[in-house]
C-alpha cells in the first residue's frame, strides 16, 4: 500500500514537471508584458525535435538540449513578428500553435512507434535507500528537481533581482520604462526567447522522459494548461506549482481509477484533470487586488517607440 | 564696468520636429545658463513637451542643435542625458502602478541597495518637506503623492539640469513654498531649472527669465517678474482672455446635495476612511472642498458618485432623495452628474469616439436609446454641440478621445455634462493639467452654470481654482473635513493650515 502511495506521489510529480516549465517561461514572458499563446506548439517543437535528436545520437541529455533550442527558435519567429512587425499576438500565437503542432507532425512521421533510452533517474547512494522518504525525495529524475530550481528561481529573480524588477516594469508601463531608458523591445525579446526555451524543455520533458516515444500531439492540451495556470495563478510562481501538482494529481487518480475500472466513463476521467485544475484556480484567484497588483497591465500590448 | 556673462549650460538652436501632420517644434531656440530658473510657457500642444523630451533624449530632433557646456552633443537616449547630468519630473507620470514607490525609485537610479535606498528616500523626502510612504503601491496613490515621487527621485539623482513639468498643481501654497526654496537652493549652487508650469503667478515669483511658445514656435522671451500674470497669459495665448469674476452674492435655494454623518471605508489597500463629514450644497452654489491629494478625496468622490457602493453609514441625499444605496446610473437619472479626476480611462474611454463617450453618460437623459437602438445622428448633432458651445479644437465628433490634448478632452467632458442641465453638478480637479486658456474656459462655464441655478460641488486641489469659484470653502485632511465657512472670510494661509490637521466637526466625537 505504502509503496502504491509513493509511487503515485512520484508519477504525480513526472506529471506535473512539464506544466512547471511551460508555465515558468510563460509566466516570465507574459511578466515583460508578451502574451504568447504558442506555449503547445513550441513544446510540440522541442518535444519532436529532442525525440529526433535523441534517437539519431542515441544521447537522451543531447535531445533534450535540442528541445530547449527548437522551443526557442518557436519563439524566435513569434518575437520578430509581434514585437519588430508589431503583429497581433493573440493572432499570432494561435498560428504558432497550429504551426508547431503540423510541424512536428511532419518531421515526427518517421519516429512513431520508435523507443529511445530515456534520460537516467539519478540515485544517491545511502539517501535514496531510506525507506520511505529516500524514494519520495531522493528517487526522482534530475529534472523534477530541476523544476523545483526554476520556480524558486522564478520567484526569487523577480521579486528580489533588479533585472525581475526591470522585467516587471516593462510589463507594467512600457512607455515609462522606455522613458526612463529600458531597451523594452530587447528586454521582451529575451523574455520570449527564455519562454520559448522552458515550453521546449517541457516539451522535451514529455517525449524523453515521462512517456519515452513519440505520438502525434502528444503534449495533449499541456500547453493551454501551463497558460491557465499563469493566469489564474495571478503571476505567482509558487502558485503555479499549486496549480501544476493538482493537475498531476488528478492525472494520476484518475489513470488508476480506469485501470480499476470504476464505471465511470473514460472520456469524463480524462476531463477531471483540466476541469479540476480550473476550477480550484479560479476560486484562488477570486481576490481582485492581487490579480491588479501582479497582472502585467501591458500584456498583449504592442509597442512602438517614438523616435 | 565688465558685464560677466553666466556660462552657458545648455543651448538649443533651431530645433525642429514634426510628427505626421504636426509640427510640434519649429525651429527653436533656447538657451538655459547655470544658476538661473527659466520658464518655459506655453498652451497644451504648444510644443512644450516635445522640445523637454528631446532635451531628455525621449525623442530625436529632425533638426537643429544642442550643445552642453558649449559642446555640440547628441542625446540619443534618456540614459545620456542622466549621465550628461539631466534630470526630469515628467507630465504624465512614469511612474509603474503595480509597483512600491520605493521600487519606483529605484529603477530610475543605478544599482543600489534597497535598504540603502530607503534611507535616502526617506531623508531627501524629509529634507524637501515631501512625505513619502517607500512601500505603499503606487497604483493606490492620488495624483499629487504620485508627482511626489516623482520630484524626489530626480532629486536623489542630483542633476545639473533639473526640468520639471508642471510640478505644484497638486501642491498646498506651504509645500509649493518649501519646492520653490528648494528650486532657489538648486540654482543658487550653480545649478538650472527649466520650469514648465501654467501657473502664472508662481512663474513670476520663482523664475529668472521664461521662453513663451505658440505652435511649436519660440513667439517671445521676457523677464517674468517684469509682468503680470494676465500679460503673460496673453503672450501665451496669442489673444485677450476673459477673466471670471465672482459674484459675492448668490441666489440660494434648495438643498440639492446633503451628505449627513457619512462614514466610509477605503476600499483599496492604504485608502483613506472618510469619517463623520458634514456637508450641503444649494442652488446656485459652489461649494468648494480644498485639500493635498490623496486625503480622502478619491474616496468622497466613490460614495458620492456609488462607485464604491453604499457608505458605511450616515445619509446622503442629492435633490431631497436619499441615494445610499443607488447606483451611479440611478443617481444621474435624478438629474446630478459626476466628473471623475482621470480623464482617460474614468470619465472617457480613450479607444472611443467623442460621440460614443458622448452617448456613455447622457443615453438616458437626452433620449438617445430608442428601446435599444442608438439614434446616432442625434448623439453626433449633440456631441457636435458641445464641440461649438465648449470650443474643443478636435477633428470632429469621430475623433478618439485619446487623440485630444488633456485641455480639450476636459472641455468636452464638462460640456458633455453641462449640456445635459443637471440641477447638481459633482467635479474632481476639473483644470488638472490643462492649459490656462482651457481652464479660465472651464471656469467661465462652471461658473454660469452655477449662477443659472444649479449646485457644484468642486473637489480641487488647486487653491487658486478654489477661491475663484467657490462661496463656501471646506478642507477635507485625513478623511475629515472641516466646517464649511464664506471664501471671502477665509485666506489661502488659513486654508493651507487646515490642511494639516484632523477635523472632528462636532467637539462631542471621541478623538480617533
Amino acid at each position: 500500500m505504502i509503496d502504491l502511495i509513493i509511487a503515485s506521489v512520484l508519477t504525480m510529480l513526472t506529471a506535473a514537471t512539464p506544466l512547471v516549465f511551460a508555465a515558468t517561461g510563460e509566466l516570465i514572458c507574459e511578466k515583460s508584458g508578451v502574451l504568447n499563446l504558442g506555449v503547445e506548439g513550441m513544446m510540440l517543437v522541442g518535444a519532436v525535435f529532442g525525440f529526433a535528436v535523441a534517437s539519431f545520437t542515441g544521447s537522451a541529455l543531447i535531445g533534450l538540449l535540442s528541445a530547449l533550442l527548437a522551443g526557442m527558435l518557436a519563439a524566435l519567429i513569434f518575437a520578430v513578428l509581434t514585437l519588430i512587425f508589431l503583429s497581433n499576438q493573440v493572432a499570432t500565437g494561435l498560428a504558432l500553435t497550429i504551426f508547431g503542432t503540423g510541424l512536428s507532425a511532419l518531421v515526427g512521421f518517421d519516429y512513431v512507434g520508435k523507443t529511445i533510452d530515456r534520460l537516467g533517474q539519478i540515485y544517491i547512494p545511502v539517501l535514496s535507500d531510506l525507506p520511505l522518504l529516500g524514494k519520495l525525495l531522493f528517487g526522482n529524475d534530475l529534472l523534477v528537481y530541476l523544476g523545483f530550481v526554476m520556480l524558486l528561481l522564478t520567484d526569487r529573480f523577480l521579486k528580489k533581482t533588479r533585472w525581475g524588477m526591470i522585467l516587471q516594469a516593462v510589463g507594467d508601463s512600457d512607455v515609462s520604462a522606455h522613458a526612463l531608458g529600458y531597451p523594452v523591445v530587447l528586454i521582451r525579446f529575451g523574455a520570449v526567447l527564455y519562454g520559448g526555451m522552458m515550453a521546449g524543455l517541457a516539451g522535451g520533458y514529455l517525449s524523453l522522459v515521462y512517456t519515452p516515444l513519440w505520438a502525434e500531439q502528444m503534449t495533449a492540451g499541456r500547453g493551454w494548461i501551463a497558460l491557465a495556470l499563469v493566469v489564474f495563478a495571478s503571476w505567482q510562481p509558487w502558485r503555479v506549482l499549486v496549480g501544476a501538482i493538482l493537475f498531476g494529481g488528478i492525472t494520476i487518480v484518475q489513470l488508476n481509477a480506469q485501470a480499476f475500472g470504476l464505471g465511470i466513463p473514460a472520456s469524463f476521467l480524462n476531463m477531471l484533470p483540466y476541469l479540476a485544475t480550473i476550477v480550484v484556480l479560479v476560486l484562488i484567484s477570486k481576490d481582485a487586488t492581487r490579480i491588479r497588483l501582479n497582472a502585467p497591465a501591458c500584456l498583449g500590448k504592442p509597442f512602438r517607440a517614438a523616435r | 564696468m565688465d558685464e560677466v556673462i553666466p556660462p552657458q549650460l545648455l543651448q538649443l538652436k533651431g530645433i525642429t520636429k514634426e510628427f505626421p501632420g504636426c509640427l510640434a517644434n519649429d525651429r527653436i531656440d533656447l538657451d538655459i545658463q547655470e544658476g538661473e530658473i527659466h520658464a518655459l510657457l506655453g498652451e497644451n500642444g504648444a510644443g512644450k513637451s516635445t522640445l523637454v523630451k528631446i532635451i531628455y533624449g525621449v525623442l530625436r530632433p529632425d533638426e537643429g542643435e544642442l550643445w552642453w557646456k558649449g559642446k555640440l552633443t547628441q542625446i540619443p537616449r534618456p540614459a545620456n542625458a542622466r549621465q550628461l547630468g539631466i534630470g526630469m519630473v515628467f507630465q504624465h507620470f512614469s511612474l509603474f502602478e503595480a509597483m512600491t514607490t520605493l521600487q519606483n525609485v529605484a529603477l530610475a537610479l543605478p544599482t543600489i541597495n534597497l535598504d540603502d535606498l530607503r534611507e535616502k528616500l526617506e531623508q531627501t523626502a524629509e529634507a524637501y518637506g515631501l512625505v513619502l510612504h517607500p512601500e505603499h503601491y503606487v497604483h493606490d496613490l492620488s495624483m499629487g503623492e504620485r508627482q511626489r515621487i516623482e520630484i524626489v527621485r530626480c532629486l536623489l539623482q542630483n542633476p545639473k539640469l533639473f526640468i520639471l513639468d508642471e510640478p505644484t498643481s497638486v501642491l498646498t501654497p506651504q509645500e509649493t513654498e518649501i519646492l520653490f526654496h528648494t528650486l532657489r537652493k538648486i540654482a543658487s549652487e550653480g545649478r538650472a531649472v527649466l520650469y514648465i508650469s501654467h501657473k502664472l503667478e508662481e512663474v513670476r515669483s520663482l523664475c529668472d527669465r521664461a521662453t513663451i511658445l505658440r505652435g511649436g514656435k519660440k513667439v517671445d522671451a521676457c523677464i517674468p517678474s517684469e509682468e503680470s500674470a494676465h500679460s503673460l497669459a496673453e503672450k501665451m495665448i496669442g489673444q485677450k482672455i476673459e477673466m471670471v469674476e465672482k459674484k459675492s452674492s448668490i441666489e440660494k435655494s434648495g438643498m440639492q446635495l446633503e451628505v449627513e454623518s457619512l462614514h466610509a471605508d477605503p476600499k483599496q489597500p492604504h485608502g483613506v476612511k472618510l469619517s463623520d463629514l458634514h456637508f450641503h450644497v444649494s442652488s446656485g452654489e459652489v461649494l468648494g472642498i480644498a485639500g493635498i491629494a490623496g486625503n480622502g478625496q478619491g474616496e468622497l468622490m466613490g460614495i458620492l458618485t456609488g462607485e464604491t457602493g453604499s457608505p458605511a453609514s450616515g445619509a446622503i441625499r442629492m435633490l431631497s432623495k436619499e441615494v445610499n444605496t443607488l447606483n451611479p446610473i440611478q443617481r444621474r437619472m435624478l438629474g446630478a452628474v459626476f466628473l471623475p479626476e482621470e480623464r482617460l480611462g474614468h470619465a472617457a474611454v480613450a479607444e472611443m469616439t467623442l460621440s460614443e463617450n458622448t452617448f456613455l453618460t447622457s443615453a438616458d437623459q437626452m433620449h438617445f436609446d430608442k428601446r435599444g437602438w442608438i439614434n446616432w445622428p442625434a448623439v453626433a448633432n449633440f456631441s457636435n454641440q458641445i464641440i461649438d458651445d465648449f470650443d474643443v479644437r478636435t477633428t470632429g465628433e469621430e475623433a478618439l478621445a485619446s487623440s485630444l490634448s488633456g485641455g480639450n478632452l476636459q472641455k468636452f467632458i464638462v460640456g458633455r455634462e453641462i449640456l445635459q442641465h443637471p440641477k447638481l453638478l459633482i467635479i474632481s480637479q476639473p483644470t488638472w493639467g490643462v492649459d490656462a486658456g482651457a481652464a479660465a474656459e472651464i471656469h467661465r462655464k462652471i461658473q454660469v452654470y452655477a449662477e443659472s441655478g444649479a449646485a457644484v460641488l468642486l473637489i480641487s486641489q488647486d487653491l487658486d481654482e478654489i477661491f475663484l469659484l467657490s462661496h463656501r470653502i471646506a478642507v477635507i485632511s485625513q478623511g475629515t473635513l472641516s466646517l464649511a465657512e464664506a471664501a471671502h472670510e477665509m485666506s489661502v494661509e488659513q486654508v493651507g493650515l487646515l490642511m494639516g490637521m484632523r477635523h472632528d466637526q462636532k467637539s462631542g466625537n471621541a478623538a480617533a
